[in-house]
């Protein structure tokens, strides 16, 4: 199997599942994981001790590892586990990319992608960014070097970014507005969205208090708890189950240069999308035009920006005009986070994207559905920039 | 609720390169680690130059002059000991050799900041181990 595009369409998402999204639980990880996980088998209509792959994306979940879900699913011989920690938030989507691997190859029949994002109830990431202990990503680096500076924190590092993206193309702040009332507005068609009943116009945005110029608080993602879960097999399987399969048609995955420190990117805009997107759509046969919606992983709003150029919905440095007057919103040309993605609904790592865009591709998102939605996006973006990207049909 | 936030300054921890950079910008001599054959920069240090895979390396001096690349102005702490800062921009400097670094500004409201505004390096004894190196227009 030498070429990706013998992979293309050979795998599935037939199961989903998540938990309620809160700001605080008393329940723990693997609690609200093995929650999820339920709702995901169930959902597929397999037995829990059918699954024979766990792809843990972050190797960790809140302390419990594949043994744990092997143990609570009575899974007998677990064939196939692994974990995607060195990409940061866009695990979720490269841990897809490892299921796809491994059933499309026969090392096992039905893999459960499990995670639980415990955002508001455990650490807080300015925490562990400078904590080299939790083997997160360039955790020395920011720790000696940026820390010192007052610079320990995602949204700063990721507002360099910003900052240049404006430089550079003229991006305002009322487009990076645009992207969080996009998202906001989506939420509030989303029965398990925090922002739900919480309506955000521009003026809302622009009186939103400064985190980080050019970031203010509402473009940045929620800090929430919660779990999501998913179920992946190969087609042939797929075709026996509850609901009709959602093919993965192109996955890929892909790393900035060099992947560990922004500042000394010959390029701070390129990012591992770049590298990525283009191998995933080659995989799948489609052009980013062929594409009815994307879920964009929005940590912050010039970062769902960035994602949205590099995914090639437009080019590099429209993307700031791209996502003015509705044209990410439903209705637009390109509806982006049709679940409020982070930034409204709930901060679940995008395992939450990879879930709404299953939904959408069942045809059945009710108030909030795309019409005739075909192909959809899912993006991961994560550590500094690792980019990670899934085109999804039904 | 969480609680785990830093309140002091988190300080670099002296080991290993950083130790080595560290000790340098204590004596006012801000270097790089290069390449000891290509001569080339990198920053932060690693053990391996990409380029020709020598593993011998050196301190270079630079100049302590460069151009501001990108910043950020914090304003919600992430911790309290930089309140008292507040605001400050935490600014990505391009030397003029090539490596870049995170610092700041100083003697310049960051509204004026502009993306290749020159600056030359001061240095900051923070603590009796630990100065940074800042900088400040040029």
């Amino acid at each position: 199997m030498a070429d990706p595009k013998a992979l293309r369409d050979k795998t599935c998402v037939v199961g989903i599942g998540e938990t309620a999204y809160t700001r605080g639980t008393t329940k723990s990880p693997l609690q609200l994981s093995m929650e999820a996980t339920m709702m995901a088998i169930n959902d597929a209509g397999i037995k829990p001790s059918q699954i024979d792959g766990v792809v843990l994306p972050n190797g960790h979940n809140g302390g419990a590892t594949a043994g744990d879900y092997a143990a609570n699913l009575g899974i007998q011989d677990l064939a196939y586990t692994t974990a995607f920690p060195e990409m940061g938030g866009a695990q979720i989507v490269s841990a897809l990319e490892g299921a796809v691997l491994a059933l499309a190859t026969g090392v096992c029949n039905y893999v459960l992608v499990p995670h639980c994002s415990y955002f508001y109830t455990g650490a807080r990431a300015r925490d562990l960014t400078a904590n080299p202990s939790n083997a997160l990503q360039a955790a020395e680096y920011i720790r000696d070097y940026y820390r010192p500076f007052g610079a320990g924190a995602p949204p700063q590092h990721y507002a360099w970014m910003a900052q240049r993206h404006m430089h550079l193309y003229g991006t305002t702040q009322e487009q990076l507005g645009a992207v969080a009332v996009a998202m906001r507005k989506h939420a509030q068609l989303h029965p398990n969205a925090i922002m739900r009943g919480k309506p955000m116009t521009m003026a809302d945005y622009m009186a939103s208090k400064w985190i980080t110029w050019p970031y203010k608080l509402l473009d940045c993602s929620l800090e929430t708890d919660g779990a999501g879960a998913f179920v992946m097999t190969t087609a042939e399987r797929a075709k026996d189950l509850k609901h009709r399969p959602v093919y993965v048609s192109g996955v890929a995955s892909g790393h900035p240069f060099p992947p560990h420190d922004i500042p000394n990117r010959p390029d701070i805009l390129k990012i591992g999308l770049d590298f990525s997107a283009p191998r995933a759509y080659a995989m799948a046969g489609v052009k980013p035009a062929d594409i009815d919606f994307a879920e964009i992983y929005d940590c912050f709003t010039g970062q769902a920006i960035l994602q949205i150029e590099s995914a090639g919905f437009c080019k590099k440095g429209e993307g700031g005009p791209f996502c003015e007057n509705g044209n990410i919103e439903l209705g637009g040309t390109l509806p982006v986070n049709t679940h409020g993605g982070l930034l409204s609904q709930a901060h679940n790592t995008s395992m939450n994207h990879v879930i709404e865009a299953v939904a959408q591709l069942r045809l059945g998102c009710g108030e909030r559905q795309v019409k005739d939605a075909e192909l959809g996006v899912v993006t991961g973006w994560g550590g500094h920039g690792h980019g990670s990207i899934a085109i999804l049909r039904n | 609720m969480n609680t785990n936030v830093h309140d002091d300054y988190q300080l670099p921890v002296l080991q290993g390169t950083a130790k080595e950079f560290y000790d340098h910008c204590k004596a006012h001599d801000l270097r790089f680690q290069r390449c000891a054959k290509c001569k080339i920069f990198r920053h932060p240090p690693r053990p391996l130059c990409n380029k020709c895979y020598s593993m011998e390396t050196e301190w270079a001096p630079v100049k302590g002059t460069g151009k501001v690349y990108c910043w950020t102005v914090p304003m919600a702490p992430i911790g309290k000991a930089w309140v008292s800062y507040m605001p400050y921009a935490a600014v990505v400097v391009e030397l003029d050799e090539g490596p870049r670094l995170v610092t700041w500004v100083t003697g310049i409201p960051h509204d004026q900041l502009k993306v290749g505004m020159p600056v030359k390096v001061w240095y900051d004894d923070l603590t009796p181990e630990v100065t940074l190196a800042k900088f400040k227009p040029a």
